[in-house]
């Protein structure tokens, strides 16, 4: 045998430990929120709210508050500067919210304005703006994108959890026509994505597709967490936020649907043990893959974060955040939900599952 | 699914070493012993890892609708003069429609019958209101048909235009496309200048050329009080530093000639070795101007591009010949700008640069640099990992992580899929993800051998049991990749690329070539003896 990081009799009593994690996870949730609120909503970069990112690069290390002198007098009066990248690259960001100027403009006016005030060589490396228009309709596509991703994982996940596609058709079917009634009323799709989720949910709440209903709640309690971790940094909230995220979706779901796997196979034993039991055995049976997979995935991810770069930098933070929600979110949050809510009936040993479920 | 040991090598072996030969040019590049054997296709790489200009422009189709709807007034009052009707003050009301009046009532159905035979595919009579006196004021409206053709054709022509002026900037495999919502995106590779490149694309180079009103009086223009049929232009002025004076200067309204007649524009130099554009007209636009200029000798004459006059020098006498040249102390370069913008025509509506993305060289180089690097650190722990942890196991790990980044470079190459930041990013993420599947096969494995199972029934349970676990979990992935495609812009894009193409990868090698290595590993052993994974 190879090396082993879980002893393969490793028992340890997870759910014994799931209300400190709902804990955990609650206040992480509503320092989140809090967070969110007391900055009047979530902060959009300039991908969705609009403006001008210019990226400079200096020969020597300037110091920002004298960045942000000498720059004063170019007449953008909104112009932040921020430092960007690794510290020994001597890179700074300069940020513009308002996508009025012309970009070439404040090109050159930044450039004069360097030329001016600092002894020091500098390029401009980067400049992205981003109209008032493009931003409304990346934040439209954006909310498309959420909106799609969990009407589609939703379906996947109530055929796929429940191995019944028939009962998918009907969510599939169900969802669908709500949401067109919805989006005759003229919701917009922030609300629709928001819609979809929550008909979901009650959905399969409703149909007893218990396995998906924990698959979602595990996602949605990711995908939640990870912003507010992100509000909290203080990072923005940007397009590659979102690709993000829908990473993330993809990944958590990955995670649950092979502990769930595993739930059901020992299920399926001719006396299975109490609800709980057969819980915390699959997590622990699969204990080891899923320490791995987070780890090799979590050494990845990390030297994406540490050596990948400015431009990369806050896509590859949210990655790392969305790995390690995911991971605790499939041993505790997926497990605490299934053991509350109970297995899905399955056909012939329904009243056995259901005995020992909530 | 039973496959025989034999087609299975059979398989991965062509897979691999076709992944092999498609990957190659973009290890060795372009210039390689090998390059009459390998196929012609590289790695694309996005223009945040090139370098390069990237722009969104909005085509200003308001404005397009309403110029159409002008001209048509414009030719209707002459249509109608011809046959002794008279209409007045045609004008276009909302962008939509085009309101006028006509003097005499009696002549409506002879009206209405020039309007049906002139333009019955572009407008319809919306409204006829009797305004007393005789005066009837009509409404005719754009029909839908035609405003969805305008639209398409000033698409079309913007696009083409723009094509023209980037193709004489000279510029390296330029991308320009129609994108949804009247926009167009243009992509310039490796292009530095970025302000001139924004400058000769947003340019819509509309050149007219209009007479002074010399009775009118300059102070009271620029007060505001300007004579009717007249108005208030700048001319620009060079100063010797190189900055602009403007000029104030009153023109009559109607323009003399535009410059849809232009044939060709050539940069020249006087004898000062100014430089100036010299313009030639096609056949008709040299009678066009041979005529106007007959009739306004002794008159002065501007030259106006963009509402901006660039020079209003006095006609000598009647030009014949069609050649005309624009004066303005212009820079070498502006000068040489000027004229490909008129060479390849103007374009049908004002644009705007609704989003840009530049990228200096040096950072997309930096960018490359920093993502091999975490590429290859991640990718380092990981090997060790696998190794450290599986033995032997680890070792087919390896290798199969080597084949998936094998086959996502080579189809990218073969399809000619471009490679941006976040792409890079993706095949990172990969190294970590990929392992997943075949840690799922070798836990179950080892589960099953400490159950007291023959290595050969152990990995043959360990492949069944976890392929469709494999499959479902990946399916997720993909999907996200797939949204991620769907929504998402120029470098998200590339990330959704290599996610879904590596995540396939990733499936298949951990399924199908895992297994090969598995069997022939198995087969090699003697009998009895235990599996070290």
């Amino acid at each position: 045998m190879g090396l082993q990081i879980i002893k393969s009799h490793t028992a340890i009593d997870f759910m014994s430990r799931r209300k400190i994690a709902a804990i955990i996870s609650g206040i992480v949730i509503l320092l989140g929120l809090a967070g969110i609120i007391y900055q009047g909503g979530l902060k959009f970069g300039i991908d969705f709210a609009g403006g001008i990112n210019v990226q400079v690069k200096f020969d020597r290390d300037i110091d920002v508050g004298e960045l942000n002198n000498v720059l004063e007098g170019a007449g953008l009066p909104d112009l932040r500067a921020q430092r960007f990248g690794q510290s020994g690259k001597h890179q700074y960001l300069l940020r513009i919210p308002s996508g009025t100027h012309a970009p070439e403009e404040v090109r050159s006016t930044i450039q004069k304005q360097l030329d001016r005030g600092l002894e020091a060589e500098h390029s401009i490396q980067r400049l992205e703006m981003v109209g008032p228009k493009v931003g409304e309709d990346l934040k439209n596509k954006a909310m498309q994108a959420l909106f799609y991703a969990v009407l589609l994982i939703s379906i996947y996940i109530s055929g796929r959890f429940e191995q019944k596609w028939g009962m998918a058709g009907v969510m599939a079917g169900g969802l669908l026509a709500a949401l067109y009634l919805l989006q005759l009323i003229g919701l917009p799709m922030g609300y629709l994505a928001l819609a979809a989720l929550l008909i979901t949910v009650g959905m399969c709440w409703y149909l007893r597709l218990n396995y998906a209903l924990g698959a979602v709640a595990a996602l949605v309690h990711d995908i939640v967490i990870t912003v507010c971790i992100l509000t909290l940094l203080g990072k923005d909230f940007e397009l590659s936020t979102v690709a993000a995220l829908l990473t993330i979706m993809g990944y958590s779901l990955n995670d649950t649907i092979v502990n769930f796997d595993r739930v059901r196979e020992n299920l399926r034993a001719k006396s299975p043990p109490a609800l709980v039991e057969v819980i915390n055995r699959s997590i622990n049976q699969m204990l080891s893959r899923t320490l791995i997979t987070s780890g090799t995935t979590l050494l990845v991810v990390i030297s994406l974060v540490i050596l990948g770069g400015g431009v990369i930098h806050d896509f590859a933070l949210a990655l790392l955040i969305g790995v390690i929600v995911g991971t605790y979110s499939s041993i505790y949050i997926a497990g605490s939900l299934l053991l509350g809510i109970g297995p899905t009936p399955e056909s012939e040993e329904s009243g056995e599952a259901e005995g020992t479920g909530a | 699914m039973r496959i025989s040991l034999t087609y299975r090598v059979i398989i991965s072996a062509l897979v691999i070493g076709l992944a092999l030969i498609y990957s190659l040019p973009t290890f060795l590049g372009k210039e390689n012993p090998l390059q009459s054997l390998l196929p012609n296709k590289q790695v694309k790489l996005g223009l945040d890892l090139k370098g390069g200009m990237s722009l969104t422009l909005g085509v200003d189709m308001d404005k397009a609708l309403s110029n159409s709807l002008g001209q048509m007034g414009e030719n209707l009052r002459v249509q109608a003069k011809d046959e002794d009707i008279v209409i007045i003050r045609p004008r276009v009301v909302g962008n939509t429609s085009l309101r006028f009046f006509l003097l005499d009532a009696d002549k409506s159905d002879q009206l209405e019958r020039i309007v049906e035979r002139n333009y019955n595919k572009e407008l319809s009579i919306q409204d006829r209101e009797s305004m007393g006196q005789g005066r009837v004021q009509y409404t005719l409206a754009m029909t839908e048909k035609y405003r969805k053709e305008l639209r398409d054709m000033t698409l079309d022509q913007a696009l083409k235009v723009m094509r023209n002026r980037i193709n004489e900037f000279g510029v390296s495999e330029p991308d320009i496309r129609k994108m949804k919502g009247n926009r167009i995106q243009v992509q310039l590779p490796g292009l530095e200048n970025t302000k001139r490149a924004v400058e000769l694309v947003k340019q819509t180079a509309h050149l007219e050329f209009k007479l002074v009103d010399e009775e009118a009086d300059v102070d009271k223009a620029v007060q505001g009080q300007v004579p009717r049929g007249s108005e208030l232009a700048y001319m620009r002025e060079r100063r010797s530093d190189g900055s602009y004076d403007k000029k104030p200067i009153v023109l009559k309204k109607q323009p003399l000639m535009t410059g849809e007649h232009i044939a060709d524009a050539n940069v020249a130099f006087n004898r000062y070795n100014q430089p100036y554009v010299s313009l030639s007209f096609d056949d008709q636009g040299g009678r066009i101007f041979e005529r106007v200029t007959g009739n306004h000798v002794n008159r002065r004459m501007a030259i106006v591009l963009d509402d901006k006059v660039y020079s209003a020098p006095t006609i000598q006498e009647r030009i014949r010949g069609g050649r005309a040249s624009i004066t303005g102390n212009f820079s070498d370069k502006e000068a040489h700008d000027l004229a490909i913008v008129l060479r390849a025509g103007s374009l049908p509506a004002p644009v705007n640069v609704l989003h840009e993305r530049s990228v200096g060289p040096s950072l997309g180089q930096q960018s490359i640099q920093q993502g091999v690097t975490a590429l290859a650190a991640g990718g380092l722990l990981v090997l060790i990992f696998a190794v450290v942890y599986y033995g032997i196991g680890g070792v087919i790990v390896d290798l199969l992580l080597g084949f998936n980044m094998l086959i996502i470079i080579a189809v990218l190459a073969g399809f000619g899929a471009t490679l941006t930041l976040p792409g890079i990013a993706g095949i990172i993420l990969l190294v970590g993800t990929a392992m997943d599947a075949s840690v799922l096969i070798f836990e179950r494995i080892r589960e099953e051998l400490r159950r007291g199972m023959s290595p050969a029934k152990a990995v043959d349970e360990g492949f069944v049991k976890s392929s469709l676990t494999i499959m479902d979990a990946n399916v997720t992935t993909i999907l996200a990749a797939l949204i991620l495609y769907q929504f998402g812009t120029g470098p998200i894009r590339g990330f959704a690329v290599t996610l879904s193409i590596g995540t396939l990868a990733s499936m298949f090698t951990a399924i199908f070539v895992s297994r090969a290595f598995f069997d022939l590993w198995i087969k090699r052993k003697r009998p009895g003896s235990s599996l070290n994974l």
